[in-house]
């Protein structure tokens, strides 16, 4: 079993909704967001992570400026992104930014590495999808270079060559930036985490998580395989936890089905029926519900899947304040020490 | 009639999932991909234990039905004159994040599995696979024993409905022809259809109001006409 569990949270800044209804900007939902991270701070929360969207449902396409500002009014909670894309950035400047907010946060931040559900950023930066593969085997190449630190000497066919630089600011001796790499279904990328020795995290927003066990096994086969070390797995999902289960079943296909719908126009998905919504309540991947129920579920699914870190998407959708604020202490104050009293060991 | 072998290419996210699906319905399951006998076994060994990992090359010549769970722009790899008198379920789509942002191979013209079929002459193309997420293909199956999902597929040879038939009933769908390889259009991307994993009733009046939709009327605007 897993020897140290890790809660945190992830957004993607969601335009959030006033009490009255009302959308939030995104200047007030980026504040809004820093607020909930001193929230989650302050609770206990070990992970705070921003995705990056080039959308107008979410407020946050620069993770690490938010995380700067998250810095400055929390103590203890890592800042993570959920994800960079690296391969539509440049390493270096991805590297500085890492790097500086390493100075503001006394090493507190973390990057979590993949493509995410969307590729705006492709096109945004002047980047072709196709060269997806490509484009990060380099990159990240170049981004162990640059975490392994001193003087640079680089040449890629997507990157610029570099000839005894140096990126600054350099990070401490002996200190890193804590990478993970963010997989959905694909056989390769599991592969590809192992081989580059990078932590995992499986994004599960659909079906029964235990379907995701022989992505498992092939992690652990992986390792196996390629003689590297295994390291310990994180799972993100999203989740609505509030005291009562028809509110918080009636937030969920208001806000989670409603962006899933969203996101499957460009996915090609099809619009959920409230029988799979129901269904991922019930048996799939949503955490929705009450504590007890949630804590239950997660605390079964992080035993079947190897877990030892879960970031549970909150304010998915945007929702409102109250519902989301709710959300983060019910799971800071009630599921994570439950699933840690469920899971066992040593916590 | 024998269960014929069912042999796949790719082992990416659909290959695998149909690999693990076939097995556990008791077929004989071949599978390859770019990679190596020596790469891909244990990784199939695990996602799909039951499956025989073997050379690309060696599935085509091993099995009598070829699924392709490729990307489409990898089509040009498929040596023609190996696929001669095969069958094939071309499961693949033109994919943006995947083929690039232009697609350059196919229209509303020219559908995707025609490029296929113009591609593999010799074979016996029929679209199946390709409307239905991989995920899906075992969530919404499994959800519903009672119920079996319709997979749709398009050929051009009557011959071969009773086997493509045959394959797909014991996938667990039920099997929804739709026409000849031309109507395969209907299933692409952008389509109402494609992500369907619906009975078949359902299915049905998706496909009969689908000249309502966006879709359907894009397919007017570049064809001058519904597809006959």
């Amino acid at each position: 079993m897993p020897a140290k569990l890790q809660f945190g949270l992830d957004t993607f800044g969601d335009l959030a909704f006033q009490e009255d209804g009302t959308a939030m900007s995104a200047d007030a939902t980026l504040r809004q967001v820093v607020h909930e991270a001193q929230l989650a701070d302050e609770l206990g929360l070990q992970m705070f992570a921003l995705g990056e969207h080039h959308r107008p449902e979410f407020a946050i396409s620069s993770p690490e400026i938010v995380l700067g500002a998250i810095a400055m009014v929390t103590k203890q909670i890592k800042l993570g992104t959920a994800v960079t894309v690296l391969s539509s950035d440049d390493p270096v400047r991805v590297f500085e930014r890492f790097s500086t907010l390493h100075g503001l946060s006394h090493g507190r931040e973390e990057i979590m590495l993949g493509r995410g559900s969307f590729t705006e950023s492709f096109p945004l930066y002047g980047y072709d999808l196709q060269n997806y593969d490509e484009l990060f085997t380099e990159k990240i190449a170049l981004w162990q270079k640059l975490l392994a630190g001193g003087k640079l000497n680089w040449s890629g066919k997507f990157t610029q060559k570099l000839t005894n630089t140096t990126v600054y600011p350099q990070l401490p001796k002996g200190e890193t930036i804590a990478t993970s790499l963010a997989v959905g279904g694909s056989p390769e990328s599991i592969i590809r985490a192992v081989y580059y020795d990078i932590p995992v995290v499986i994004a599960i927003i659909g079906g029964e998580p235990t379907r995701f066990r022989p992505y498992v096994d092939l992690y652990h086969k992986a390792a196996q395989q390629l003689k590297k070390p295994e390291h310990p797995l994180g799972m993100h999902a999203h989740g609505i936890i509030l005291d009562d289960e028809a509110e918080a079943r009636s937030v969920g296909w208001q806000y989670i089905r409603a962006e899933m719908d969203r996101i499957g126009i460009d996915r090609g998905w099809a619009p959920m029926t409230r029988d799979r919504f129901e269904f991922e309540i019930d048996k799939g991947a949503y955490y929705v519900g009450t504590p007890e129920q949630v804590a239950q579920k997660l605390a079964k699914n992080m035993k079947a899947l190897d877990m030892s870190r879960f970031d549970l998407v909150y304010g998915t959708g945007g929702q409102l304040i109250h519902q989301r604020e709710a959300t983060i202490r019910n799971y800071a104050t009630k599921v994570v020490p439950r699933v840690r009293e469920l899971i066992g060991g040593e916590a | 009639m024998a269960d014929p072998v069912i042999g796949i290419l790719g082992a990416g996210k659909l290959g695998s999932t149909l690999a693990r699906i076939g097995v556990q319905a008791g077929l004989s399951i071949h599978i390859g991909s770019r990679h190596s006998v020596a790469d891909l076994q244990w990784v199939i060994d695990t996602l799909a234990p039951g499956a025989v990992t073997m050379t690309a090359e060696a599935v085509v010549a091993t099995s009598d039905i070829i699924i392709l769970a490729i990307p489409l722009n990898r089509y040009r790899d498929l040596d023609p004159t190996a696929f001669a008198g095969k069958i094939v379920l071309d499961a693949t789509n033109y994919w943006a994040e995947v083929d690039g942002t232009k697609n350059l191979i196919s229209d509303f013209n020219t559908s995707s599995s025609e490029v296929i079929q113009a591609w593999l002459p010799e074979a016996l193309v029929a679209k199946a696979f390709n409307h239905m997420g991989y995920h899906d293909l075992e969530i919404e199956v499994d959800r519903h024993p009672a119920v079996p999902r319709a997979m749709a597929y398009a050929t051009d040879h009557e011959s071969i409905k009773p086997q493509v038939e045959a394959v797909l009933a014991r996938f667990g769908f039920t099997p929804f022809f739709i026409g000849p390889l031309r109507f395969g259009l209907l299933l692409e991307p952008g389509s109402p259809l494609f992500g369907a994993a619906i009975p078949e009733s359902e299915f049905a009046a998706e496909l009969a109001k689908i000249y309502t939709s966006p879709y359907g009327q894009k397919i007017i605007a570049a064809r001058g006409d519904q597809i006959h």
